[in-house]
């Protein structure tokens, strides 16, 4: 119940902001007779709808996962963010190994096989990726490689 | 004979030795993609489209290479549901009810033949189907103007949100947030930006390869840390593999009858793969009745699944080819990976690019005796990969995932958004909001702003011209009737859950 009611109320209030924000597009005086902001505003009356709605009949709440298992979750998510900003300055080969292994040892807490499986996708994908598939990846950092 | 041309020029096409060879790749990643618990057509051909991509490979050559993944995957995701009590893909659920008593009973093997078969079967006849109708329907689709447009992707959402979800608010809320993503960016009629909170990075508008993406592959991975890889995984072992004549002869009416059912669940929008199986599964089992035993491992409740289920894979590329609007999430990325190829689908396509369509339906028809050559007698080598432990598996996706979309765009924004979007999926699949129509509302919501401005400069701004003809007050009647009348039938079509032991 409450877990419908909350994402309700997040969307409606998402959705007004997003009319509102429609309300403000610039529309430039060649337009067409509907113009850049009706169907944008459409859109977010009919959100906004849709989630009042959800927060009025809400279903049954969903199973959450433990605290822990959100923790989990949460590590995942920011190894994952810190391996998007990493993947152009230190090359493909050490943050893969490091994020594949910590997603690895989060699905299946085994440190030994995690580290395993971090180095053995590393190396695997990315002789796949640059010579079977011909992408072009680089392996180092800039200063290691010289 | 038209027909027979147009199938001599696509064969023309696809019977090149380097085509074959992708759609003989293509069936084997598909039959493993299928076959892996977690991966499934829809996110399967998600992270290899922008890999595709990048390798450079002309339109035809990568429609092959995908299509033939999608057909793969279709025939893949029943091994792990007759031997793991696992669908490999949603569609394949209706598969674990007979399929995995059958394995438990000792004839695992048995079962991965026969539905082999009968995929074989349903995919045939859907690809011979799919050849005659589409070109019929292409020609229908010429007379569509943009209000007719308007309300055919109106009604593709509320088919979409109406049959394939359990709460109409929460399905309307879905397409609300894809349309809503597709308005980011430069509006290209008065070439201003919209909405983009003065972000440069979000002038070009949003990806929707980032977004499938995320929302497919990065969310399932959540999903197995969630549940820390353990499944309800009960291995069956399998012994040996031989052909059971005497049930495919016996299921020969099941199968035809469930690929008719299926084709058709196909075609409607909407309605897809899981509809075609579960529907062909039901039929069946109220022709046979009480003492049909569905349910507790008999052929025909192998059968008939399976048949649909592929039916319905070849029936949905219709919709999608000659009115570019896509029946199911699969479909819906089949058209991410066309539109990336700059191939735009509607009725023009069989005209303007006939090699692309023709090419396409051959390597189909090619790709289908590939798969039943590579699913009957290899079937042991597929059943070797549901051995991949999901720690070293879904990490792999990942990866596969950011290099994909890092190299469509260099950017670590695009890498960012799409984890937003991979934590979207997570949390919206946990609500039980379903994802397909935020996929089809970002794929679609340019096209159908369009749609409706064009409508509105062709009549002035009269908004009564949207009803103005048959075919668009027809398509309005049956958009709200795809809307409104599954609440009432929520509880004749309540699908069954999977046996447990």
């Amino acid at each position: 119940m409450a877990s419908d009611r909350i994402f309700g109320l997040v969307m409606a209030l998402l959705a007004l902001a997003y009319i509102a924000s429609a309300v403000q597009i610039q529309t430039s005086f060649l337009s067409d007779p509907v113009g850049p902001k009706a169907f944008p505003i459409l859109i977010g009356v009919v959100a906004a709808i849709s989630s009042i709605f959800m927060v009025l009949r809400p279903d049954e709440d969903p199973e959450w996962p433990a605290m822990k298992t959100l923790g989990a979750l949460a590590v995942s998510v920011l190894v994952l963010v810190a391996y998007a900003y990493a993947l152009k300055p230190l090359g493909f080969l050490l943050p893969t190994a490091l994020a594949a292994g910590v997603l690895s040892y989060q699905i299946s807490p085994r440190p030994k096989a995690a580290v395993l499986s971090g180095a053995g996708l590393s190396a695997g994908l990315f002789v796949i990726f640059k010579y079977a598939l011909g992408l072009g990846l680089v392996a180092l950092p800039a200063a290691l490689a010289g | 004979m038209e027909i027979l041309d147009n199938l001599a020029l696509g064969f023309s096409i696809a019977a090149s030795p380097y085509t074959l060879m992708l759609a003989v790749i293509g069936c084997f990643l598909g039959t493993i993609i299928g076959a892996l618990p977690g991966l499934g057509p829809s996110n399967g051909v998600a992270i290899l489209i922008p890999i595709t991509f990048t390798l450079g490979l002309d339109a035809t050559s990568a429609l092959v290479l995908m299509t033939s993944v999608y057909y793969g995957a279709m025939y893949g995701g029943r091994i792990s549901s007759i031997l793991l009590n696992i669908p490999g893909d949603e569609p394949a659920l209706m598969t674990t009810l007979d399929g995995y008593p059958m394995a438990k009973a000792g004839r695992a093997g048995d079962a991965l033949v026969l539905s082999g078969v009968a995929s074989f079967v349903g995919a045939f006849l859907a690809t011979i189907g799919l050849m005659l109708l589409a070109p019929m329907l292409a020609r229908v689709a010429y007379v569509f103007g943009p209000a007719e447009y308007f309300a055919l992707y109106l009604l593709a959402f509320c088919t979409l949100g109406g049959m394939a979800s359990n709460n109409q608010a929460k399905a309307a809320l879905a397409s609300c947030l894809g349309l809503g993503i597709a308005m980011i960016g430069v509006d290209n009629t008065s070439g201003l930006p919209r909405l983009t909170g003065g972000n440069l990075h979000l002038y070009d508008g949003i990806d929707f390869l980032v977004a499938i993406v995320g929302l497919f592959a990065v969310a399932e991975v959540f999903f197995f840390i969630e549940s820390h890889g353990k499944g309800s995984a009960v291995g069956v072992k399998l012994e040996k593999v031989t052909v059971p004549w005497k049930d495919i002869w016996d299921t020969r009416w099941t199968m035809l009858r469930s690929s008719g059912v299926g084709f058709i669940a196909g075609i409607l929008p909407g309605a897809g793969a899981s509809l075609g199986s579960f529907m062909a599964y039901m039929t069946e089992k109220s022709i046979a009745g009480e003492k049909g035993g569905f349910g507790t491992g008999v052929p025909k409740g192998i059968a008939a699944p399976e048949a649909g289920n592929n039916a319905s894979a070849g029936g949905a590329l219709i919709p999608m080819l000659t009115l570019g609007v896509p029946g199911s999430g699969t479909t819906a990325v089949l058209l991410a990976l066309l539109m990336t190829l700059n191939i735009t689908p509607g009725p023009t396509l069989f005209t303007e690019r006939p090699e692309v369509v023709w090419g396409l339906i051959a390597s189909l028809l090619i790709a289908n005796f590939v798969l039943l050559a590579m699913n009957v007698p290899m079937v042991k080598v597929f059943v070797r990969v549901l051995q991949v432990p999901p720690a070293i598996l879904l990490p792999g996706v990942t990866m596969i995932s950011f290099v994909g979309i890092y190299s469509l765009s260099g950017s670590y924004f695009d890498l960012l958004l799409m984890i937003g979007f991979g934590v979207l999926g997570y949390v919206l699949r946990k609500l039980d909001i379903p994802t397909v129509p935020v996929i089809l509302g970002i794929l679609l919501g340019g096209n159908m702003e369009d749609a409706l401005r064009r409508a509105m400069v062709l009549s002035d701004g009269e908004a009564s011209y949207l009803f103005s003809s048959p075919i668009a007050i027809g398509l309005w009647v049956a958009a709200i009737t795809g809307f409104v009348a599954p609440m009432f039938m929520r509880k004749l079509l309540k699908k069954p859950q999977r046996v447990t032991d």
